[in-house]
């Protein structure tokens, strides 16, 4: 049983730092290419589980974001175009 | 004559491919470039087993195929066989990072479709287990169909299975090399996991130490402070651990003048080894010591894995002055030397980014000012101590690296605003996992740049150091003249002293201004130089530097001619390179006009300021 009946879809930037979630979807449109392709490259692609591990120490940007078993670092901005729902703790 | 065999060792960044490489080729490595771009060509040689030579290739560390930066476009060239200035590869080393497959298992399916010889590097299986994975190398190897050697290549554990099996791989006949990857991304993602997922023997939950180092060096307080320590320390070390060496090398410089002194008849040619080569010469190498220092230093930090960190901290105040946290690496790496600092700049995707980066770069202060201002600070600022270990001496000198940040952050901010207005460009770094560097990779690090510091000093500084001593020494003054006024160099220096004369300079620092324009440090050699023809009745030991420009300059002038060296662009090493890398004349022209006028500006003010206070 792993379709939940009400899915909360929010913005990964929007995700607090210890909450996995899993991707349901980016919006590639809103990035530039080089910025599409390299987050691909890290593995960002619905069905995948992240978690955000670190915030940049001023305005809380960029943040460090688990994807598979890699960390990487993106902007707020860049998150904001990822939508997440956070698996149940 | 058939040429050797060319393996290329390829792979995602933070594989661990350099390590892997060195272990394979050595310390004997070639450093290049590739024709027409600007990306390093790192290149060794490998010997089998029977002695057989091998050619081996480091490619930049690339995601895919599809490259984001100039770095991963020839990383695809190579591979396919059109990057100018190498041939296509025979066979292929693709190193995996064992705890990250998922993601490396992607870039190794795409490499294996070309169809080339391939032998996989399952590398840093020891932090995998360190993070409780399990992995089964024969499942791999089933699955993707090559051979995989695990390794752990810092510690050169399964190098020489890697070796046996570059062997063997180079003894097989070779069938079909595809051109092109047909398979999609995102159908190679998919296939990545699976296998990944299918190789995993065991996973036991740990607490991951990356993670749990991450929670205080990320930290959003201790973070920026442990940074801003680590910072400090560097520069204090720089200073404090360079002392006994450095007067060493002064002794030694000293003991042979002393005998090339007593062996030389007076005349012309004792001056120019004893003043001119020795003075010279000597007076640079002495800061070889604070050089390596600084090196040891970045390379740690490199090699950790913490520059990362440090770049993830500063994004923020980066993005604020319109740089990306990407920019914090080449730019902490003008701390060592600007020119490779604006090399490195080529991990930065966007053009302007980059641009601006390139621009401030030289604000950073390198190794070559040090010399200037080590010698400065210790012949002007008295060596007290402070509270905490903290000295006077290395307070200052943090206060002229801070003033050379804060100028490149002023100088970001209103060429962002101005001349390379656009968008802010993303920030998307991957942060590996924390390690210790390999001592002989370090070693071969600090050996590069002791070689090249040593071969400038053999080279452009003693070429522009007897050139000096020869307009400085010629015509020969009468008895009761200054040779320094007399000389061909001083009726330049009369010419240089009208335009920096209201900023505090002397004659003395104007005949060091136009030679330092090959390399700042020539200043201190010039000096030393200049004074040492104007006195040739004393010895050498007697003739001590600081205690000279003690007696001849004032503090006002002292400090504005340290404030002249924060902004200004004198490296001709740096606006060639900038020239190369902006391809034209354009862009190092603008830079170094407008460093020039901030130095001029922040040395006047720091002058007027000081004769105002009374110094």
């Amino acid at each position: 049983m792993n379709a939940p009946v009400h899915i909360d879809v929010i913005a990964l930037d929007r995700l607090k730092v210890g909450t996995r979630a899993r991707v349901v979807g980016v919006d590639w449109p809103a990035l530039e290419g080089g910025e599409a392709c390299r987050l691909k490259h890290f593995g960002f692609e619905e069905g995948v589980i992240v978690e955000p591990l670190h915030l940049g120490p001023f305005g809380r940007d960029p943040i460090a974001i688990r994807v598979g078993r890699m960390t990487v670092a993106i902007r707020r901005r860049h998150a904001g175009a990822i939508s997440v729902s956070p698996l149940a703790q | 004559m058939n040429p050797l065999p060319l393996v290329a060792v390829v792979g995602n960044p933070n594989a661990g491919k350099s390590a892997l490489f060195n272990a394979l080729t050595g310390a004997r490595q070639k450093v290049g470039n590739y024709p027409g771009v600007t990306v390093e060509r790192k290149s060794g040689r490998l010997l089998l087993a029977d002695g057989r030579p091998v050619e081996m290739v480091d490619l930049p560390g690339s995601y895919s195929l599809e490259p984001a930066s100039p770095d991963e476009a020839v990383t695809r060239d190579v591979l396919l066989g059109n990057q100018k200035g190498e041939r296509q590869p025979d066979a292929l080393v693709i190193v995996l990072d064992a705890s990250n497959l998922d993601n490396h298992l992607r870039f190794a399916l795409q490499l294996i479709e070309l169809g080339l010889p391939t032998i996989i590097a399952l590398n840093m299986v020891d932090l995998a287990n360190r993070d409780g994975l399990e992995l089964d190398p024969t499942v791999l190897q089933r699955e993707l169909g090559v051979p995989v050697i695990e390794t752990v290549a810092v510690r050169r554990r399964g190098i020489a299975e890697l070796q046996a099996a570059i062997d063997d791989m180079l003894s097989a006949p070779v069938c079909g090399v595809h051109d092109r990857v047909k398979s999609d991304l995102i159908h190679l993602q998919r296939r990545a996991r699976e296998i990944a997922t299918a190789a995993v023997v065991s996973e036991t939950p740990v607490r991951r130490w990356t993670h749990r180092l991450d929670s205080v060096l990320l930290h959003p307080i201790f973070g920026p402070l442990i940074l801003a320590l680590i910072m400090f320390v560097m520069f204090q070390a720089v200073f404090a651990w360079s002392e006994a060496p450095k007067s060493w090398i002064e002794a030694a410089v000293a003991w042979l003048s002393n005998a090339v002194s007593g062996a030389l008849p007076s005349g012309l040619l004792r001056s120019l080894i004893v003043d001119g080569a020795l003075a010279g010469v000597g007076a640079v190498i002495t800061f070889l010591p604070q050089i390596l220092i600084l090196f040891l230093f970045i390379l740690l930090l490199e090699g950790t894995g913490y520059m990362v960190r440090a770049a993830f901290l500063m994004d923020k105040l980066m993005h604020g002055v319109g740089l990306s946290g990407r920019a914090f690496i080449p730019l902490l790496s003008s701390f060592a030397c600007a020119v490779p600092g604006i090399m490195a700049t080529r991990t930065i995707d966007d053009p302007k980014d980059r641009l601006t980066t390139i621009l401030v770069a030289p604000l950073m202060t390198c190794s070559a000012r040090l010399p200037v201002y080590t010698l400065m600070i210790a012949a002007f600022i008295p060596n007290t101590r402070l509270a905490w270990g903290v000295g006077l001496q290395g307070l200052v000198m943090f206060g002229l690296y801070v003033t050379g940040i804060f100028g490149a952050l002023l100088a970001a901010l209103v060429l962002r605003r101005g001349v390379l207005k656009g968008s802010g460009a993303g920030f998307m770094m991957e942060l590996p996992k924390y390690q210790w560097p390999p001592v002989k990779d370090v070693l071969i690090g600090l050996l590069t740049r002791a070689q090249i510091f040593l071969k400038r000093a053999g080279t452009i500084i003693l070429g522009t150091t007897i050139v000096l001593w020869a307009l400085a020494s010629i015509p020969q003054a009468a008895p009761g003249q200054k040779q320094s006024e007399v000389s061909i160099a001083g009726h330049i220096a009369n010419a240089i002293e009208v335009v920096v004369r209201p900023i505090g300079f002397n004659h003395d620092i104007s005949m060091a201004l136009l030679p330092a324009m090959a390399a700042r440090e020539v200043a201190v050699s010039s000096i030393a130089t200049v004074y040492s023809i104007d006195s040739p009745d004393q010895p050498a030991s007697a003739n001590k530097l600081e205690d000279n420009l003690k007696r001849r300059w004032s503090l006002a002038t002292a400090l504005a001619f340290l404030a002249w060296f924060v902004f200004a662009p004198q490296c001709i090493s740096t606006i060639a390179v900038t020239r190369r890398e902006t391809n034209g004349w354009k862009w190092p022209l603008f830079m170094v006009t407008y460093l020039f006028a901030l130095a001029y500006l922040a040395a006047g003010a720091t002058y007027w300021i000081a004769v105002a206070a009374g110094l």
